[in-house]
């Protein structure tokens, strides 16, 4: 069976309210703004946003305030690789079995299940080079599950979650303008 | 040499913007915070941006026909109608100008002789009066208040006519104020207008920014009207696309054909790759349901509920703008005229903001805010007058 069946079986649709919506847009932008701010944006209540912030949180919507580094500039050694994962789906529990599995390495930043020529794609991040090669070889490739990986390595990172890592071009409008 | 007398006389009694003064602070300040800014913040959404360069690898380098592309000209037809309800011929009563100013000024030629007087709303956008002086006319501003959230009352527009009045500019949603006008406001005009027989030049370029659930009326569409109205508009504010200065004039085609002749004399045509670019922004939009707009128009609902919110809570007055993207709060409690006010802010406190009277001299003690600036920047901007205001 072809991962994106399971995928499209699972896929729930979670229904968020209109203010939800609003403060999900403001908060992905900045989840440092305060609330009488955000209550004056959504025009509502101080009390209405801070129940729908915690609405949210329990409905595991929101589920960390997370700030986007740029390690890079941070100067921090540290390896990351996508590593394209065959895996034999198991009986009853399909891939999420195997998934578990492996999202509960250290290692393991990410674990998607994707349509196409494999199963799992898993962003793994190290300190070097050699521990990475270590994972791959001696956990991830002994899953009994696993058939097959395939490791690339991330060079530079030019987006993420929307965020261009080049620094940002000045405002180019002119300061005053009619 | 003094050029004094090769000098057109005309021209040059006409005093510099009062915008200028403060580009001219501003731009020697470093650092400091613009709320003067009077275009979006967005940048042209990628789709846009890739067609007009698919456009010029392709080869699209040529003049296009004087009144715009065709298929440019279509979209609009198809677009006005939907988003507004006003119908154009697009063979005979559209063309496309380079940007809105371009149509300001040919609609204002077409119609303006020596001495004929056009009603121009005060506070109004910079470039009316001058214009309207540039073509041998006379501008006349006609009051707003504030009392009327800035709205045009059709008693101030039969006061301000006289036998010399030939036409009205009705610039809403308004630039500086941010004030509408509801069908019930235009419904006055409509009726000065056919009782004085003035033609109208509806300036419509923020049409697509009305908030509150509101949408905007087009004049045209009023019983009557559509005759009598020459309605602007453009890609600048709504498709963010200021820089590409592509703009146009919907009217009668009696009118339209001799706004043509100037058009195709002076400019000849619109850039191709702009008239590219603005096409894909429509098709795209009709095809989308005008996502692009509404999610900018909702960025910007957000920011202008901020920013009325900051300056009611520093105790500034400020009436509840419902269209543009500028708030013009009133300055007139801290005793400081609007320039005064605008100087000192931003030599104290390093924030930038236009005077209320660059607009007009109904814009005396309030100053104009933009809000089309990151969330971030506003933020800042409100703490630090909130600063000054203190230290008055």
């Amino acid at each position: 069976m072809e991962a994106w069946v399971t995928c499209i079986e699972r896929k729930g649709c979670d229904l968020v309210t209109k203010l939800e919506g609003q403060l999900l847009d403001l908060m992905q932008e900045d989840c440092r703004l305060p609330l009488e701010k955000l209550a004056v944006m959504c025009s509502s209540t101080v009390d209405e946003v801070a129940q729908a912030i915690s609405d949210l949180e329990e409905r595991h919507i929101i589920l960390r305030y997370q700030p986007t580094i740029n390690w890079d500039l941070a100067e921090r050694e540290r390896v990351e690789a996508m590593i394209e994962v065959r895996v034999m789906p198991q009986r009853d529990m399909g891939f999420d079995a195997v998934a578990k599995r492996i999202y509960r390495f250290e290692e393991v930043k990410s674990v998607y299940l994707m349509s196409g020529s494999y199963d799992l794609l898993v962003l793994v991040e190290a300190r070097t080079l050699k521990e990475l090669a270590l994972f791959v070889s001696q956990k991830l490739s002994t899953l009994e599950m696993v058939t097959g990986t395939a490791t690339s390595f991330v060079l530079k990172r030019y987006k993420e979650d929307g965020v261009i890592f080049e620094e940002e071009k000045p405002d180019q409008r002119l300061v005053v303008s009619p | 040499m003094n050029y004094d007398k090769f000098l057109n006389q005309t021209v040059k009694a006409v005093p510099p913007s009062g915008i200028r003064k403060f580009f001219d602070l501003a731009a020697t300040m470093k650092g400091a915070i613009s709320l003067g800014v009077g275009e979006p913040d967005f940048i042209t959404p990628y789709h846009i941006r890739d067609a007009a360069i698919n456009s010029i690898l392709d080869g699209g380098t040529q003049y296009t026909a004087n009144r715009g592309l065709p298929e440019l000209r279509e979209e609009i037809a198809l677009y006005l109608e939907s988003r507004f309800q006003t119908r154009y011929d697009p063979k005979t009563e559209i063309v496309v100008t380079v940007g809105a100013s371009e149509a300001i000024d040919l609609c204002l030629r077409v119609l303006i002789d020596q001495g004929d007087e056009v009603l121009i709303p005060d506070p109004s956008y910079v470039s009316y009066s001058p214009s309207v002086t540039f073509c041998g006319g006379t501008p006349v501003p006609v009051p707003t208040h504030e009392r009327d959230g800035f709205r045009l009352r059709g008693e101030e527009v039969r006061k301000a006519c006289t036998d010399r009045t030939k036409a009205i500019i009705l610039p809403y949603p308004n630039n500086p104020t941010g004030a509408i006008m509801e069908r019930a406001d235009l419904e006055e005009i409509a009726k000065v207008v056919e009782e004085k027989d003035l033609m109208v030049i509806s300036d419509e370029i923020y049409a697509e920014l009305t908030y509150n659930g509101l949408r905007h009326v087009s004049f045209a569409t009023l019983p009557g009207m559509w005759e009598r109205t020459l309605t602007l508009n453009g890609f600048s504010k709504a498709f963010a696309m200021t820089g590409w200065r592509v703009g146009y004039i919907c009217g009668p085609a009696e009118i339209i054909e001799v706004a043509n002749k100037i058009h195709q004399y002076v400019i000849l045509c619109a850039p191709r790759m702009s008239q590219v670019a603005a096409v894909e922004a429509l098709r795209e939009g009709r095809e989308k349901g005008y996502e692009d707009v509404v999610k900018m128009r909702e960025s910007y609902d957000r920011r202008r509920r901020l920013l009325v919110d900051g300056f009611r809570q520093m105790g500034l007055e400020c009436f509840e703008p419902r269209g543009a993207f500028y708030v013009f709060p009133s300055i007139a409690s801290t005793g400081l005229s609007s320039e005064a006010f605008c100087e000192r802010l931003l030599k104290e406190e390093k924030v930038a903001c236009v005077p209320g009277t660059a607009f007009g001299s109904r814009g005396q003690g309030h100053i104009r805010c933009s809000y089309a600036t990151g969330i971030e920047k506003l933020n800042q901007a409100l703490e630090k007058m909130d600063r000054f205001l203190r230290h008055l």
